[in-house]
């Protein structure tokens, strides 16, 4: 079953791989200063690109981690449910005001208010 | 014949086709938008234009591959493969029509018991396409779009995991095959709620993820240029509009599998021709195409979000309204029976 999966891969990979080959090989090559610089509309490109960037993306960024993992632990709990429903929905519903908790204090903090 | 070489067979052919439709859909796209903006649309190349992708495949083919100089030459050429790669073999496990059904082999690549993260892991790989190509390209636009882009795509996801998890609830299971064998619509009437909502929420999500209007913040010409597509031309630039496509063709086949019964058909369709409803393929084409025209109706009639409005809309409402559709399905769950 997971060969199939690595097949899939390869095949995909594949096509990816060839395409930039083809580009590579096919395309003319008449390089030029301009034409490499970085386009920054116009006007010559000053400095780097890599500089300091707004927090927010960062907290987004960590918040996401904590909030998605909150969804991996949900999905057994779902695939499950049938099982016990009355025992895993108390269980689900603990979890969910103890995320909450935390989903209200990033909200009071304005977390996500981009300003 | 070998299992394997009927594999690779099937992987090469979905691979082809989603391609083909890839190309057909840039064209379908731009006449479509064409005629909602009252304007003609590409129709030069061949009857109706329909031999316009085939002359731009050429064109971006045969273009010079430039390279910024400012550039992680490596990451520059990696970002479009991890985007093109991923894009495609997420569709691998979306099944198309009943066991046996594509001349006696199963009509999808692998039946995976945890199909749907699969799905879901294969497409999120996505964003590191993007936000590297971003990186790689060492411009300022290029890595305002792809920061923009990556949080926007984290953000949508955890709207999208938690609409997934009331089909998951009423399912039962991860696996494509069985959630479209199931049909969760026919579980208990007092469902349907929680799963309309779920779907307007997973349909919304998987909108934002694909990054199409109101949701293509990554790509705003107006405040960033292209976003982190800004440093790239020619097969690498194509490479990146194909996985867009591709991811498109993937959300729209998967709303249809997790809420719309997948490869099934209408039961009523079965009074006219007995067993239509179980043909595979074209059922699932035709809810994907409606999708994919609801995609580009979409794009002709609604303007785009501002950023600070998304990232609200994603956290605060999307969430607790796909969070409040799984809740009750399980509260209904454990009082209803």
């Amino acid at each position: 079953m997971y060969t199939n999966l690595l097949l899939m891969f390869l095949v995909a990979g594949f096509i990816g791989a060839a395409a930039l080959v083809a580009g590579r090989l096919l395309g003319p090559k008449k390089a030029g200063v301009t034409k490499l610089a970085a386009y920054e509309s116009g006007v010559p490109a000053s400095g780097s690109a890599r500089e300091r960037f707004p927090v927010h993306f960062y907290l987004v960024a960590m918040l996401f981690i904590i909030f998605d993992i909150e969804t991996a632990f949900f999905y057994p709990l779902a695939v499950k449910f049938k099982a016990a429903p009355a025992f895993l929905y108390a269980n689900g519903i603990i979890f969910v005001l103890v995320l909450a908790i935390g989903y209200v204090y990033i909200l009071k903090k304005g977390v996500l208010n981009w300003k | 014949m070998d299992p394997l070489l009927i594999t690779l067979a099937k992987a090469l052919l979905l691979c082809l086709t989603l391609l083909g439709v890839f190309a057909y859909m840039t064209v379908i796209e731009r006449r479509i938008l064409a005629r909602m903006q009252h304007r003609l649309g590409p129709n030069r190349v061949g009857p109706f234009g329909l031999l316009q992708p085939i002359a731009d495949a050429i064109k971006s083919i045969f273009k010079e591959d430039i390279v910024v100089s400012a550039a992680d030459r490596l990451i520059y050429f990696l970002a479009p493969f991890i985007s093109i790669t991923f894009a495609l073999s997420a569709f691998g496990a979306i099944p198309a029509g009943p066991a046996g059904s594509l001349f006696g082999f199963d009509p999808w690549i692998m039946d995976l018991d945890i199909g749907l993260l699969y799905v879901f892991a294969a497409t999120s790989i996505g964003v590191y396409g993007i936000f590297l190509g971003g990186w790689a390209s060492n411009s300022k636009y290029a890595l305002l779009g792809s920061l923009r882009s990556s949080a926007q795509l984290i953000s949508y996801e955890l709207g999208l995991g938690f609409s997934a998890l009331t089909v998951l609830m009423i399912a039962g299971t991860l696996n494509l095959r069985e959630i479209v064998e199931l049909n969760v619509w026919s579980v208990s009437p007092l469902l349907w709620l929680p799963l309309a909502v779920a779907f307007f929420t997973f349909l919304i999500s998987g909108i934002a993820e694909v990054n199409r209007t109101p949701f293509d913040l990554p790509e705003a010409e107006q405040e960033i240029v292209a976003g982190y597509l800004t440093e790239y031309s020619s097969i690498k630039w194509a490479l990146f509009q194909m996985a867009e496509y591709v991811n498109m063709m993937t959300a729209a086949a998967v709303v249809s599998t997790l809420f719309l019964g997948g490869w099934r058909g209408p039961g009523f369709v079965d009074a006219f021709i007995p067993g239509m409803s179980e043909w595979p393929f074209i059922w699932l084409i035709l809810k994907m195409a409606i999708f994919m025209f609801l995609f580009i109706w979409l794009r002709g009639t609604l303007p785009r979000f501002r950023y600070d409005q998304l990232m609200r809309f994603g956290w605060v409402y999307l969430f607790e309204i796909a969070l409040g559709a799984a809740l009750l399905a399980g509260a209904v769950i454990v009082f209803a029976g």
